[in-house]
């Protein structure tokens, strides 16, 4: 692997992210799949990093689950986008930044098709004044969440209390990082670092003091791909591409794994589940699987952020390890009690999965 | 004659350009941008089809420009039309008044690294054809160790809208089959494969180097793209690729691969012609007077073309169209400088 070769590419997809003012959109499913994500990149973004981002209860799902697996037609999910884009414009912003990966390839797709098929702009802007009432408007910026956390890695890295460090051994935690498909698949140019070898995550690893492990299957899907989940006769599809990758990346032993898409997480985290339930293996050190987290959750625990207030009791596999070779301290009895002290239910785990 | 004619580049056309308008007594300027004669040729170690030395063809056409004023190292500063002839001030300082001025500029190789998911640049055994020519003349390349299992792209940067290039380079096919048969003799016991869109072999004899390569080198041509490339731990390859003739997926480890590098216009070339306005078409080659009987001629008067400025061609085509771009000067030199004679 030639280093600088990777460091030629990525220097020629640097996209332009503005500092501050943005206008916030969620996700509709990462909310229930980690609830505490959005939460932890609103609190460290404007609390840590004293950052104004905004965000209202008005706006709506992008639409985008609909529009992949064809219950909406193409008009109806670029009228939706084009409702956020209008509340962003109604509260005075012009840099809109979104949680999800899907709602980002959603939005790249529907402005490139805006500049390409001006008619098509001009009907959505009249579809959305009839439904709605509000003027049309287009972001000046555009960016991901995780662009974001990647603009601001070095100040997070500047008030680190732990590091992505092995404290036993001083060696960075081997991190094996996960972008989702409709982050710059569809579009390099609007991703940081391309397609191919997106720099995004790699470098919040890098700052935060991991090293980042590159693997064979590392461009593959993580197995969610709508139609190979969402159609049930194609369940098995999804869970053998979840298990191509992690047969690949078991020789290089990641301690860990971060992801920057709502789907990505959630399956590479519950198919290990399935994996070592129905086949017994598991591919982390000593029985257990391989956490995987959301780059705000790995943000979160490098501030000092107590683990069970980023939500990671919710994780099917348990994070102790990576916990543990931080050396950020948790209180085990606490794991499964909610904010209000009531136990919130522990699952059933198998017993390879520690 | 005392008409002055400039060649702009010193590869095979300039070359054989400037032997021929010498022979025809012109005052004959060649400059050359680098430090050495011979364009890409000076580069490559054998041809196609019959892996002919390439020094040897070089060797010939140096001989031939014997007598010829040649500036290394030496580039165009500006150039302006006058009433019949071509005002050309030189990065050396010298001015030169052409009455005619071919333009021999070539071609680029396609930067292979822009194939990203080819890994050229960031995987240590990825290679492309011209470094596996440096590699046959010079028996070293710290990545060529001994390869077990070798793999041949077809068509890398070329017919690729995704590159902005959708023209065909038309030596790679038959380049991918010769260097396939040469690191064959190489490495006798390794196992190659050339994975192709399809096989453009339309020389004489390409057909039989074709059926050599099958027949005594056993090598194995895949009708289909490479997908993607990745490193595994102990460096080999794993390459994905569809095989379109079985409509499977395939998936291969490899020890080496070799991308063949297409053709791209020069930017030396695309200077010159921003300078003076000369047409292109949407591929990027200078654009002749027509497609059929004037290939030779631009949009300019006096202005010539030879070689691969104006598109892909093999070594031997752009000999021949470096001899009638001569001819064209030459008739055109008489019938506009009569007094000059």
């Amino acid at each position: 692997m030639i280093y600088e070769g990777k460091q030629k590419i990525w220097s020629d997809y640097q996209k332009e992210i503005p500092d501050d003012h943005y206008f916030y959109v969620r996700s509709c499913i990462r909310q229930t799949f980690f609830p505490a994500s959005e939460w932890a990149f609103l609190d460290i973004t404007r609390n840590k990093l004293n950052k104004n981002i905004f965000e209202t209860e008005h706006h709506t799902t992008c639409g985008g689950i609909a529009y992949h697996s064809d219950a909406i037609p193409q008009e109806t999910v670029m009228t939706i986008i084009a409702r956020q884009f209008a509340l962003m414009h109604k509260y005075g912003y012009e840099n809109y930044v979104c949680s999800c990966i899907t709602s980002f390839g959603l939005y790249c797709e529907t402005l490139e098709s805006w500049r390409e098929f001006p008619d098509l702009q001009n009907k959505i802007a009249e579809n959305l004044k009839k439904a709605t009432g509000l003027d049309f408007a287009k972001p000046k910026f555009l960016v991901h969440a995780s662009d974001l956390m990647y603009k601001y890695k070095n100040l997070i890295a500047a008030q680190a209390k732990f590091k992505l460090v092995d404290k036993n051994t001083g060696k960075p935690l081997r991190v094996v990082e996960h972008i989702g498909c409709h982050y710059s698949k569809m579009f390099p140019s609007k991703g940081v670092g391309g397609a191919e070898y997106p720099y995004v995550l790699a470098g919040m690893i890098e700052a935060w003091g991991g090293e980042v492990v590159d693997y064979p299957e590392r461009r593959h899907c993580c197995g969610f791909g709508f139609r190979q989940y969402f159609v049930q006769s194609n369940r098995g599809y999804s869970l053998a591409n979840t298990h191509k990758k992690f047969e690949s990346m078991e020789p290089y032993k990641p301690d860990m794994i971060i992801t920057n898409c709502p789907g990505c997480p959630y399956f590479m985290d519950r198919w290990q589940y399935v994996i070592a339930e129905t086949q017994g293996k598991t591919y982390g050190q000593n029985g257990h699987g391989i956490p995987v987290f959301t780059y705000e959750e790995v943000a979160g625990l490098v501030l000092g952020y107590n683990p069970w207030d980023l939500g990671l009791q919710t994780h099917q596999v348990g994070p102790e390890p990576v916990l543990d070779k931080m050396g950020i301290h948790y209180d085990p009895a606490k794991k499964y009690l909610g904010k209000n002290g009531k136990n919130i239910g522990k699952p059933d785990f198998v017993e390879c999965i520690k | 004659m005392n008409n002055n004619v400039l060649i702009i580049g010193g590869g095979p056309a300039g070359l054989e350009a400037a032997s021929q308008l010498q022979r025809l007594s012109y005052n004959t300027i060649l400059i050359e941008k680098t430090d050495k004669l011979g364009g890409h040729l000076a580069k490559w170690d054998r041809l196609f089809p019959a892996s002919q030395p390439a020094k040897e063809v070089l060797d010939t056409l140096l001989q031939n420009v014997n007598g010829v004023k040649c500036f290394l190292n030496t580039d165009v500063n500006s150039i302006n039309v006058l009433d019949k002839s071509y005002n050309v001030i030189l990065s050396n300082g010298i001015t030169v008044l052409a009455d005619a001025v071919l333009l021999a500029s070539g071609f680029d190789l396609f930067k292979a690294e822009k194939k990203e998911e080819y890994g050229y640049g960031i995987y240590d055994r990825v290679i492309t054809n011209a470094d596996l020519e440096q590699y046959y003349e010079t028996k070293y390349d710290s990545r060529i160790q001994n390869p077990k299992r070798i793999g041949f792209v077809h068509c890398v940067g070329s017919r690729d809208e995704k590159v902005g290039n959708l023209a065909c380079s038309k030596v790679c096919c038959a380049t991918a089959v010769k260097q396939a048969c040469e690191i064959k003799q190489e490495f006798p016991e390794a196992e190659v494969y050339c994975f192709y869109m399809d096989l453009r072999m339309f020389g004489r004899n390409y057909e039989n180097l074709y059926l050599k390569a099958q027949k005594q080198y056993d090598i194995r041509f895949i009708r289909g793209r490479v997908s993607e490339v990745s490193e595994q731990q102990d460096k080999t390859l794993l390459v994905k690729a569809e095989d379109t003739l079985s409509s499977k997926p395939i998936k291969i480890t490899l020890d080496l691969l070799v991308l063949m590098a297409g053709m791209r216009p020069s930017e030396a070339g695309e200077k010159i012609g921003n300078m003076l306005q000369i047409n292109k078409e949407d591929d990027g080659f200078f654009t002749t007077k027509d497609s059929v009987y004037s290939l030779q001629k631009s949009n300019l008067p006096g202005f010539f073309f030879a070689g691969a400025c104006t598109g892909p061609k093999t070594i031997p085509d752009t000999l021949h169209e470096a001899r009638s771009s001569a001819l064209e000067i030459h008739e055109y030199l008489v019938k506009n400088f009569s007094d000059k004679k």
